[in-house]
């Protein structure tokens, strides 16, 4: 497939299904500027898939969903590999899973897969077609070990509305690294979830993609780093049509020795995208000293004609003023901290509407706290 | 029967003077009211009782039923009896006033109330305050008005039913109706068993809440004291006079 330079803007240069049309990385390329590339297990330097990560599915019952071989002529199509170890990802993986939810099918459950590392390095490919009108949730749950390094695709189709939840559940000495594509046809609505709490490395690029005029993309991120975690989430909202919407709202909070917390928003609207309405936010809670937050947004705006664009970045201590007036009213420390925590991540939690989901993760999150 | 009593305090902030030596005692039935100009240091009293980190105490002592409360934290100064009324409540993103009441509630009564008594009494002392009962699910203090917001702090003080409690400027600000509401609020508060601290700057509120005594204070202490007339004399003549005093003590 070759090399497929796009005319892209300042932010992203260029695209390629072949690893060889990418250098390895030294870290002082931008998109790896902030990456341990030395904790990534060779991941950027061709390592072989020595390991497993095994998917298990529960469908829901109106959802299809195949394990395919590479030359599945439904992969790829919607997104090509933007960085080395996404194309090393594409060039490496034995098998996908295809999800498809037909034409004007709702499905009544959420479809989860839930991605069991066990050990080793290993490449995996997602594709998840909504094709015209459909309407689905999907749950990628990331649970165990491995050094992994995958690309998710997301194929939303007219009118359909697809929400997804990526959950990094990993223990902590493995290390992810994934790019989840978002391609939106007319109309379409996408919401991401983006949870992060466990792994050694984790480097999530979610980006976002529009065909058609009167996309909806809403891009929502929950992570907590603690002593030693690399939690890093890069987004690209490419505004190329006109009339689209997106939103990104990513919130962290940090604590404990080598905690690093990374965040790059990339907005672009290019010259024909008049009438974008954008707004992306990045908000980090540093709790200890030792920790490390690097949050960085980017909006380059090619045209004159916006609805909305703005963004904005905040990282900060917790607030004295809250602490005082819990206790104030009689509430010890330890518990008005929590409170505070949860109360500025339950922010996000509140919006997954999949209950036992919003449950799981706010428990998730009490956890991380008492720790 | 509440006493709290203040002893020759002498507080700073940030190596700078502002309480220069207080004697006030606030005996259980007694409101007493505080008076004084801007920068007088009667929010610094407020919170240099209720403990906030910012303000150190230098000298003397605070007792509450004969318990210094200067070696407590500052939940545990709350626990013990102690309230303060905010002057500017605080936003708290996320946390909604019915789990902050709750959560401030059990950790003051030592147990957790019962979840039907308690969405009860909140429902009932929200009525009384004229407080919409969709508040309960926002977030607290957040999007508040400013009469909002000290509604909510007397909802909380008569929830936690304190000893003592402090009311720093919890009439700045209120239009009059708001005013009446809040004024009710403190008078079902006070009874022969608790104590209330009004710390305002207007003698507007005072003609709701009677005062026993009226201190009035400048320049980091209490210059004069008196009865409810001394609100009337402030209210005619100024603060000019007691400032001059404060400045050359």
């Amino acid at each position: 497939m070759g090399l497929e330079t796009k005319p892209l803007s300042t932010l992203h240069e260029h695209a390629s299904y072949d690893v060889d049309d990418f250098v390895v990385p030294t870290g002082r390329e931008e998109e790896w500027r902030f990456t341990p590339l030395r904790r990534l297990r060779d991941l950027h330097k061709g390592a072989a898939g020595d390991g497993k990560v095994i998917v298990d599915v529960a469908a829901a019952p109106e959802v299809t969903v195949e394990t395919v071989s590479r030359d599945d002529e439904r992969i790829g199509r919607a997104y090509v590999p933007a960085d080395r170890v996404s194309a090393q990802a594409y060039g490496s993986f034995a098998q996908a899973t295809v999800v498809t939810v037909r034409k004007e099918v709702v499905a009544t459950e959420p479809t989860v897969l839930t991605m069991r590392g066990e050990g080793g390095v290993a490449y995996g490919h997602t594709t998840v077609i909504l094709e015209p009108f459909a309407q689905a949730t999907v749950v990628l749950e990331h649970t165990g070990t491995a050094a992994y390094a995958d690309n998710v695709e997301f194929v939303v189709g007219d009118g359909a509305s697809l929400t997804v939840f990526s959950l990094q559940n990993w223990a902590s000495d493995a290390v992810h690294l994934s790019h989840q594509h978002a391609r939106l046809g007319r109309d379409a609505r996408f919401k991401s979830f983006t949870v992060s709490l466990g792994g050694g490395v984790v480097r999530i690029a979610p980006s976002v993609a529009y065909d058609a005029p009167g996309g909806d993309a809403e891009l929502y991120g929950i992570y907590f780093a603690d002593g030693g975690q690399h939690l890093e989430h890069r987004l690209l909202v490419d505004h190329t049509q006109p009339n689209c919407r997106s939103r990104v709202d990513y919130r962290g909070a940090l604590q404990d020795e080598d905690a690093h917390a990374v965040w790059i928003g990339d907005v672009i609207i290019r010259a024909e995208a008049e009438g974008t309405d954008t707004y992306e936010l990045n908000r980090n809670l540093v709790l200890t000293d030792g920790t490390r937050v690097d949050s960085v947004p980017n909006l380059e705006i090619l045209t004159g004609e916006v609805a909305g664009a703005g963004h904005a970045s905040a990282s900060g201590r917790l607030d004295d003023q809250h602490l005082f007036y819990l206790q104030a009213r009689g509430i010890p420390y330890d518990t008005a901290r929590r409170m505070v925590v949860r109360g500025f991540l339950g922010q996000l939690v509140e919006k997954i509407d999949v209950l036992d989901l919003q449950e799981r993760v706010m428990a998730a999150i009490d956890e991380e706290i008492a720790r | 029967m509440a006493t709290l009593e203040i002893r020759d305090l002498h507080v700073s902030v940030e190596d700078k003077e502002i309480l220069r030596g207080v004697d006030l005692t606030v005996k259980a039935g007694e409101t007493h009211a505080i008076m004084g100009p801007n920068g007088s240091g009667k929010s610094t009293l407020a919170y240099a009782i209720a403990g906030h980190p910012k303000y150190t105490v230098t000298g003397g002592e605070v007792l509450l039923d004969g318990e210094s409360v200067l070696e407590m934290s500052v939940d545990a100064r709350a626990r013990a009896g102690l309230f303060l009324a905010m002057q500017y409540p605080v936003e708290v993103p996320g946390v909604s006033v019915s789990n902050f009441l709750r959560t401030a509630v059990t950790a003051v009564r030592g147990e957790a109330p019962k979840l039907r008594d308690f969405a009860k009494e909140m429902r009932s002392a929200m009525a009384e305050l004229q407080i919409d009962p969709a508040f309960a699910q926002r977030n607290l203090n957040e999007g508040f008005s400013g009469g909002e917001k000290k509604r909510h702090e007397i909802l909380q003080m008569e929830m936690l039913k304190p000893k003592v409690a402090v009311l720093d400027e919890t009439d700045s600000g209120l239009d009059i109706d708001a005013l009446k509401v809040v004024s009710e609020g403190v008078n079902r508060f006070r009874s022969g068993d608790t104590g209330v601290l009004l710390i305002t700057h207007y003698t507007r509120i005072l003609r709701y809440v009677k005062p026993d005594f009226v201190h009035v204070f400048a320049a980091g202490r209490i210059v004069e004291q008196g009865g409810p007339e001394l609100a009337e004399l402030l209210e005619t003549e100024g603060y000019e006079k007691f400032t001059k005093a404060g400045a050359s003590a």
